[in-house]
């Protein structure tokens, strides 16, 4: 230790102890917490003496005949308003007609059968339940007891029979003598762990890593109206438009339901001049756009498209992109926009897929960007 | 036989036969077809008294070609429909610059609607006022309505029609006790937030399929407490206030001594 350090310490120490011999209200002897683990004769006892229990109050019905009466009848009275509920209910179950309505005020117009069981129910558990509180807290005795806590550890004769017990056990099993046992039972154990972590992996995600990449668009697959399956003419989306569209080749689906989960576009049309990507206009027809509808949050349907700021808002966690700048993220918790689906029309003017996305559509997955 | 050789001669005849043929023409034609211009006038007359309208109560806003300003867009192709659900519903003429037009008390007669209505479609044609049978919801499938309403509205009028919000304090408007006629005008002008669901996307038939499973939905009784029919949110803070409530309540009594 050095001359300075030195010197710190006790500038420091000679003011501590000058608060202490001021004296505040605490005692000379009291122990200031930059002393440490200071042993002091009687320090903190003689200031909190045991206020033992406050002193008891009778109850009025530990006083009161009368009003121990009452409590009595209360009490009754509750068990009697169970037994009712439980009669009702009964009765109800057989006498209702399940089909029945009422008029029931607060709710409105509902069904009889299921209220009046639930209420009846209810009343005939709550009426034990209350009873038997109001009992305990009226009747039974409320003094006060303390009991003091013994030792937990048990005698030497009990530690040492239990050891012996152990022992034998393992003996009289033949563990010691037949380690085939010890060891198939060990491997059975050992084994039946597999098939939970086996789950548990294997519910972490698909091993085809292909299926969660692409959907069934493929190029000059039509788009079609969700849930009609009719094709769309470029003509047909006036500005302003919104169309919920699938590919066409869902009909052929084996899993429609899954295709459906992944392959689900939105099309909308906009003012060309309002679009402000190069990339936008170029994938789209003449202001229409085709983008996926499946969240990169979390893959809800992002299907609350305003025509107006051409903002499009998923339902689930709010985010917002923005039509007009390539459905860039402006607002809530996903991470990337939503993939454009590269459009054009055949020689029909029927809207088609230029080529399938360029990217997976939905949420993101470790294996997302490996090729 | 001279003297009406000579008469029938006379260079006037062709002229007077000429005038007398123009004449009986133009009586016949008045005298069978005066509907046609009855029905043209009275057209005429419409669109002259919804201009007058339109000057007084639209054009601060709107421009006093209706070409739009700053303050409102332009009603050039908006249609007869967009007029006859703005103004039909009390939306326009607008209380208030605000976020959302709402809906509120009617300020014009049908009458003056519809003369307001031929006015702006005189403009630029746009979608029309729908005829009634596509609009009361009659011969019409609630089942497909329910499937393409699950599709196409429910993600922001919500699945029961009960509304839900939008982006930036904008929201999507509740469906219950609304006419069929103005859901099926707000489906084809696509009003403020709303995109369009024209009859190429969802035809005529499809919209009335739409209505009647709307006033489907609405006449079901709900056997229990709707709560709005909102979702989870407001059944999650039912459990939470009152269930709660009633278990702090029992908790509050358990833990206080009897009298």
């Amino acid at each position: 230790m050095d001359q300075g350090q030195d010197d710190a310490m006790s500038t420091h120490d000679g003011h501590g102890s000058d608060v202490a011999r001021q004296g505040d209200g605490y005692g000379a002897t009291a122990v200031r917490l930059d002393q440490g683990h200071v042993e002091v004769p009687a320090g903190l006892a003689e200031r909190f003496a045991n206020p033992g229990l406050p002193r008891h109050t009778p109850r009025m019905g530990d006083v009161d005949a009368a009003a121990a009466k009452r409590a009595e009848r209360q009490v009754a009275t509750l068990f009697g308003l169970s037994m009712l509920g439980t009669i009702v209910f009964l009765v109800a179950y057989f006498a209702v007609d399940q089909h029945a309505t009422a008029f029931i005020p607060g709710i409105g117009t509902t069904d009889l059968y299921h209220v009046v069981l639930g209420v009846s129910l209810g009343v005939s558990l709550l009426g034990i339940g209350v009873g038997a509180i109001h009992w305990a807290k009226t009747l039974m005795p409320d003094v006060e007891m303390v009991e003091e806590r013994h030792t937990l550890r048990a005698s030497e004769d009990d530690r040492d029979r239990a050891v012996a017990n152990f022992v034998e056990g393992g003996e009289t099993s033949q563990l010691n003598r037949r380690p085939v046992l010890l060891m198939s039972l060990g491997g059975a154990l050992g084994l039946f762990s597999l098939p939970l972590l086996v789950q548990l992996v294997g519910g972490l995600g698909p091993v085809n890593i292909g299926e969660l990449k692409h959907t069934i668009w493929k190029k000059g697959d039509k788009l079609v109206r969700d849930p009609e399956k009719t094709p769309i003419r470029a003509d047909q989306v006036t500005i302003g438009s919104v169309f919920h569209v699938l590919p066409e080749s869902i009909k052929d689906s084996e899993h429609p339901l899954e295709d459906k989960g992944k392959a689900a576009v939105l099309l909308m049309r906009l003012d060309p001049d309002d679009i402000k990507v190069k990339k936008e206009r170029d994938w789209g027809h003449d202001g229409i756009v085709a983008y996926s509808k499946i969240c990169t949050h979390v893959g809800c349907p992002v299907g609350l498209y305003e025509q107006t700021t051409h903002h499009l808002l998923c339902p689930c966690h709010q985010s917002t992109f923005d039509v007009t700048e390539d459905c860039k993220v402006i607002f809530g918790p996903a991470k990337r926009p939503l993939p454009q689906l590269k459009i054009t029309v055949d020689s029909d003017g029927y809207l088609i897929a230029d080529a399938p996305f360029d990217q997976p559509v939905g949420p993101s997955f470790w294996e997302r960007d490996r090729k | 036989m001279n003297a009406l050789a000579a008469r029938r001669r006379h260079p006037a005849a062709i002229v007077i036969l000429l005038l007398l043929g123009l004449v009986v023409t133009g009586l016949a034609y008045s005298a069978f077809a005066p509907k046609q211009a009855q029905a043209a006038t009275a057209a005429q007359d419409q669109v002259q008294e919804g201009r007058k309208l339109f000057l007084a109560n639209c054009a601060t806003c709107h421009g006093l070609e209706a070409q739009g300003t700053k303050d409102g867009p332009s009603l050039a192709g908006v249609g007869a429909a967009a007029v006859d659900f703005q103004v039909g519903t009390g939306r326009m003429p607008l209380a208030g610059p605000t976020v959302q037009a709402q809906r509120k008390e009617v300020h014009f007669s049908s009458d003056e609607i519809a003369s307001l209505a031929a006015y702006v479609a005189s403009l630029a044609p746009g979608p029309a006022v729908p005829d009634a049978k596509y609009t009361n919801g009659e011969n019409a499938d609630p089942g497909k309505g329910g499937e393409l309403f699950r599709v196409n509205c429910a993600m922001c009028h919500n699945y029961a029609g009960s509304g839900g919000a939008l982006t930036r304090g904008k929201h999507a408007p509740s469906l219950k006790d609304v006419e069929g006629k103005y859901v099926y005008e707000a489906m084809v002008s696509g009003p403020q937030s709303m995109p369009v669901f024209n009859d190429q996307n969802i035809d005529p038939q499809s919209k009335n399929d739409i209505i009647a499973y709307l006033n489907t939905m609405q006449a079901t009784p709900n056997p229990g407490l709707t709560l709005g029919s909102l979702g989870p949110v407001p059944e999650g803070l039912f459990a939470w206030v009152f269930g709660l409530g009633i278990m702090i309540g029992f908790a509050v009594w358990l833990g206080k001594r009897a009298a």
